[in-house]
């Protein structure tokens, strides 16, 4: 557990190894504290959507799930994409309403990246790769919060190396999107020097 | 076809690239590309499923009702992608197999979404249509040329087919490991990126702290 939770962390990271999120990665990292509170919503979201999403595919869509309805043969896995993306868009949903009755405050603080969180391809990844490499129960609450805590990990220490970046003097063409990539880039092979990292 | 209407099917291909301008669909576009057959499939695949998707919610956009339209747009973007994805495992199961989870990914792609929201929602079909072929055009030349050099540098073949001599082989080529892995599909992009911003000026970004030169008494 503690060793697929390390994996999904650091070797597995969804960002650097997998290229998942890249896009609100970029977008959404100028500053520190945007970056953490978007991390802080990818770790919620992605603990809850996980563990959901392997319920939903085991209880309904699975080959042989609706045997107690007489249907045995019934396979609806190729229904998995379209199930994943609503449970996904009416947790983020539930979630924002709830924590706007709840704790407003967080709210307050949270609430703009909710929606983003939406399209974020880090969040159907997850679950994707949940039903890909056939985790249990357990298994999937742990990797859904690892994946999370891995993705939130990577773009708070993106941003606070972009902070520093701009004061950087580069390359006319460079400037922006070009230059983040390439730190990007060198993150990942930082990421990368995890492979291998096992428990004692 | 008009000026205006060639004009979206080409302006996406470089000048208004959606990767590396419009900062949308990244994230497939990397993992997919350490070999020419999955990213020109790929590229088929998002290609097909931006311009029917277009197409679809441009003929309908009417009938949307505003406050859930990105709910019925998702809708019928994961059916379509679905579709797709059915057709890829009918008709080339062991690339399906390669590309794993990223032909699913296509839902949350941020190029079909982007294309229907900006664009589709405002056009009508044929324009519509054009817009999707050209981005998913666009989208296509960059896996291309990233899988390319990934492919070439990393394992010396096009397409599985050797063209430089292994070492192994005894040939002269000893491929590169690292364009196999996930950092220098990167750096490959961040590259390309500046060398497009480099011919093309007006994309550079403005730089948000100037440095300010005592020359010009500390005003810029």
């Amino acid at each position: 557990m503690i060793e697929l939770f390390l994996q999904s962390v650091l070797q597995d990271n969804l960002a650097l190894t997998f290229f998942l999120g890249i896009c609100t990665f970029l977008a959404v990292s100028k500053r520190v504290e945007t970056a953490f509170g978007l991390g802080l919503a990818m770790i919620v979201v992605q603990s809850v959507t996980v563990p959901i999403n392997y319920l939903i595919f085991q209880g309904l869509l699975i080959e042989g799930a609706w045997g107690w309805a007489g249907l045995p043969e019934v396979d609806l896995t190729f229904l998995k994409l379209i199930s994943f993306i609503g449970v996904i868009a009416a947790i983020v949903q539930i979630l924002e309403m709830s924590l706007d009755r709840y704790a407003p405050a967080l709210h307050r603080n949270l609430g703009v990246f909710l929606p983003l969180i939406t399209v974020n391809c880090a969040i159907l990844g997850g679950s994707l790769f949940m039903v890909d490499r056939r985790y249990d129960l357990p298994e999937s609450m742990v990797y859904g919060f690892g994946s999370g805590v891995g993705w939130a990990l990577a773009i708070v220490a993106f941003a606070a190396i972009r902070e520093r970046l701009r004061y950087a003097d580069v390359p006319h063409g460079l400037r922006g999107l070009g230059l983040s990539f390439i730190v990007t880039g060198l993150m990942s092979m930082g990421f990368s020097a995890f492979v291998g990292v096992n428990l004692p | 076809m008009t000026k205006s209407n060639l004009r979206h099917l080409t302006s996406p291909l470089i000048d208004n690239n959606p990767i590396t301008l419009q900062m949308l669909g990244i994230c497939s576009a990397l993992a997919v590309t350490t070999a020419l057959d999955t990213a020109l499939t790929m590229s088929l695949a998002l290609m097909a499923v931006l311009a029917t998707a277009s197409t679809v919610i441009s003929l309908i956009r009417r009938h949307i009702p505003a406050s859930i339209r990105l709910v019925v747009q998702i809708t019928i973007i994961a059916s379509l992608v679905i579709v797709a994805d059915q057709v890829l495992r009918a008709f080339a199961y062991e690339i399906s197999q390669r590309l794993s989870v990223f032909v699913g990914l296509i839902v949350t792609n941020c190029i079909v979404l982007g294309r229907a929201e900006s664009f589709a929602m405002r056009n009508p079909v044929w324009p519509s249509l054009l817009d999707g072929l050209g981005n998913g055009l666009g989208y296509g030349l960059i896996l291309m040329l990233v899988a390319t050099i990934r492919e070439l540098l990393g394992s010396g073949s096009l397409f599985g087919v050797p063209v430089l001599p292994l070492a192994v082989d005894g040939g002269w080529f000893v491929p590169l490991g690292f364009m196999l892995l996930a950092p220098s599909a990167f750096f490959i992009i961040g590259l390309l990126i500046w060398a497009i911003r480099t011919r093309r000026p007006a994309q550079a970004e403005a730089d948000e702290f100037p440095i300010l030169t005592a020359a010009a008494g500390g005003r810029k």
